[in-house]
């Protein structure tokens, strides 16, 4: 059983971001670390491959300046390897544009049995790579995921909805998405990291995964701040105020 | 030259930080309350291979310097006291003479365990009439056919007396001098005394130990008869730079809580990081830890080459746990009456500091190394 996760290597969301003011997209250019989103699907990765009793776990990413700090995170998780996207030409590049490079760096890596993704990236939340991978791909594609189990070259997912969840099966290979929070990410230990060091790391550019002439459409116009929230609702409590409670939480669909 | 940790450091430094965030600090306030060690902790610490760090991965071990094992004990010790001195004292005082005065049969039976820390060794040295002065040693131990048998009391010992504690390493006087004996946890006649009432380093286990015609086979000597006194002043000197760790992750834990009060407490009209009496304190503790940081990682450096350690790991412990004194009573000042509330943790670092400048030789006794090589003639 081998598995790809697409992990996201993003600027650590504990310190104060900064856009690029010609592109408003955000800068990339100091340390990166593993998207804390992305840690999901390698924990379920690993999962998977122990409980198929063999196998490994490979990763792709595409970030700049050859950054491998937020891959060594996943590989001293345990990842076997990785394939890493690092390209001028692809910076600030849209999400159909990262799809297709992700897409061609998963060919690298050989015959597959399931691609993980986490469901959006923390820094770009566009949250549309995933899909596009797997049509670019030409395979199916669960997402939302909060279990994944493999049986008979089947793949079952328990696929989260606002209302519960859907049961879905599909045939392997396949990309799914996986909600952020579905299984407790391991730490890395002592071992793991020290051997993850040694863990190959391919780096390649667009040119040497044959994906020519990097251009994209989307472009980010403006960035505006989020409008200050909004003072809240206050209600007196005439002995009966419970019931304006129970209203507003069946409005929000949360009871 | 440089002063930078490697990029194995900051991983295991950004993963033993996240550990101690979701696992240590949301219970550290009611562990110290209760006086409650979290055995299932010390093994997930264990599963991390924290307490295999610089053993050979023949043990079991993670095979990497003594540089990370400071690392590991910092930022557990920025979180938890308690929980930092567990790892320092399992790794130093638990499996470190075991594997340093061990033969192969010896470190084969216990260091596995030990390594991959899912049970604790401890190491009785200090005694009720003795502790500085480790030479005035009274427990004796004596060879009756093919066993030894102790008799004497040991005080203070870390790690002694938890439900996964396996093996307690103890000096005792033979015919020859000052020997090392491993004792097996449960061993008849080897009476681990009730915990103490202390003042600070509450979630970790201490006790007094008794033994009454305690016997051991005579394989559990642990290297040379007489050679017990030589050996554990050098498993001292390790230890001092792990303590120089734990001082320092004290000292930086109470300057961030204090620079974060600084900022959000106000009074006057404004933050109170503003007036210069609390701001200066403030800078002059930023350098304190500064140095302590480059003492307790140059002291590691050198022992991670081979060189001489003696003077530096002195010279760390020392200053590094009195800035971790400093650094409590400015946090506590900082803090205001708050500081004085078992509500904020910088309480809790204020009455856990004090023992870092007494346990594994105090101040007197590293000023009195550090007098000695430099030559001065001390008795
Ligand atoms: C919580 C805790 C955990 C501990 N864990 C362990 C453990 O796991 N194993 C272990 O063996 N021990 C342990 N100890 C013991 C600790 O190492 C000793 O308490 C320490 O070495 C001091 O010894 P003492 O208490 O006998 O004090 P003393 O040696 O009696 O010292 C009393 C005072 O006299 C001063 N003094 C002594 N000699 C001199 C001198 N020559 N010149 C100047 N001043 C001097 C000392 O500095 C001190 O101020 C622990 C202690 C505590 C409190």
């Amino acid at each position: 059983m081998n598995v790809i996760v697409c992990v996201k290597q993003i600027p650590d969301p504990a310190l104060p971001g900064e856009l690029d003011p010609s592109t408003n997209t955000l800068k990339r250019d100091g340390k990166l670390i593993l998207d804390e989103s992305d840690s999901y699907g390698v924990e379920m990765a690993l999962q998977l491959v122990t409980a198929a009793g063999g196998g490994e776990v490979s990763l792709v990413s595409m970030a700049p300046n050859d950054e491998v700090s937020g891959l060594r995170t996943a590989l001293a998780m345990g990842a076997a390897k990785a394939v890493l996207v690092s390209d001028p030409s692809l910076a600030g590049a849209d999400a159909l544009t990262t799809a297709k490079v992700l897409a061609a760096a998963t060919k690298r890596l050989g015959d597959v049995d399931l691609i993980i993704a986490g469901t959006e990236s923390s820094d770009g939340y566009t949250g549309t790579v995933p899909e596009q991978l797997a049509e670019v791909l030409g395979l199916p594609s669960i997402t939302f995921a909060k279990t994944v189990e493999i049986a008979d070259g089947t793949l079952k997912v328990d696929r989260q909805t606002e209302a519960g969840y859907d049961e879905v099966t599909c045939p392997l290979p396949a990309v799914v998405s996986v909600t952020a929070g579905v299984v407790e990410p391991r730490y890395p230990s002592f071992k793991g990291i020290m051997a993850a060091k040694s863990k190959p790391v391919d780096t390649v550019t667009a040119a040497d995964l044959g994906v020519e002439s990097v251009s994209w459409a989307q472009q980010i116009t403006s960035v505006e701040d989020a409008p200050a929230r909004e003072a809240g609702e206050v209600i007196e409590d005439d002995g009966e105020s419970f019931n304006k409670i129970v209203e507003f939480l069946d409005n929000l669909k949360v009871i | 030259m440089s002063w930078e940790l490697s990029d194995d450091h900051e991983m295991l430094r950004a993963t033993v930080r996240d550990f101690a965030a979701q696992e240590i600090a949301p219970h550290a306030a009611e562990w110290d309350r209760t006086c409650h060690f979290p055995t299932d902790v010390v093994r997930a610490m264990g599963e991390l291979g924290l307490f295999g760090i610089v053993f050979p991965e023949r043990w079991g071990g993670g095979g990497g310097d003594f540089a990370s094992l400071c690392v590991a004990i910092e930022e557990l010790g920025r979180v938890d006291q308690s929980m930092g001195i567990t790892l320092s004292a399992g790794v130093g005082l638990g499996a470190n003479p075991v594997f340093r005065f061990g033969d192969d049969d010896q470190r084969d039976q216990w260091l596995p365990e030990l390594v991959a820390g899912s049970s604790l060794g401890a190491f009785g040295l200090t005694e009720p009439d003795g502790g500085s002065d480790a030479g005035a040693t009274r427990t004796r131990a004596e060879l009756v056919g093919d066993e030894w048998v102790i008799n004497g009391s040991k005080a203070f010992i870390t790690n002694c007396g938890t439900d996964i504690t396996s093996i307690i390493t103890v000096t005792a006087r033979t015919a020859d001098g000052i020997s090392a004996f491993v004792v097996p946890a449960g061993t008849p006649g080897m009476v681990i005394e009730p915990a103490y009432d202390k003042l600070g380093w509450h979630a970790s286990d201490t006790h007094g130990i008794t033994f009454v015609d305690c016997r051991i086979p005579a394989e559990n000597l642990l290297g040379q008869p007489g050679k017990g006194f030589r050996n554990f002043l050098s498993i001292l000197d390790d230890g001092r730079i792990a303590i120089s760790a734990l001082a320092l992750g004290s000292a930086r834990a109470c300057l961030e809580l204090s620079l974060d009060y600084a900022q959000q407490r106000h009074a006057f009209g404004g933050p109170i990081g503003r007036f210069q009496g609390l701001s200066f304190q403030l800078s002059d503790l930023a350098v304190q830890v500064e140095n302590a940081h480059n003492l307790t990682y140059k002291a590691a450096w050198l022992k991670d080459q081979g060189r001489p350690i003696g003077q530096a790991a002195a010279m760390a412990k020392l200053y590094s746990t009195e800035a971790a004194m400093d650094a409590a009573r400015v946090a506590t000042q900082v803090f205001g009456g708050m500081g004085f509330m078992e509500e904020s943790p910088v309480a809790r670092f204020y009455r856990d500091a004090k023992i870092l400048e007494i346990g594994e030789g105090t101040s007197e006794i590293q000023r009195l190394v550090i007098a000695r090589n430099l030559g001065l003639p001390v008795e």
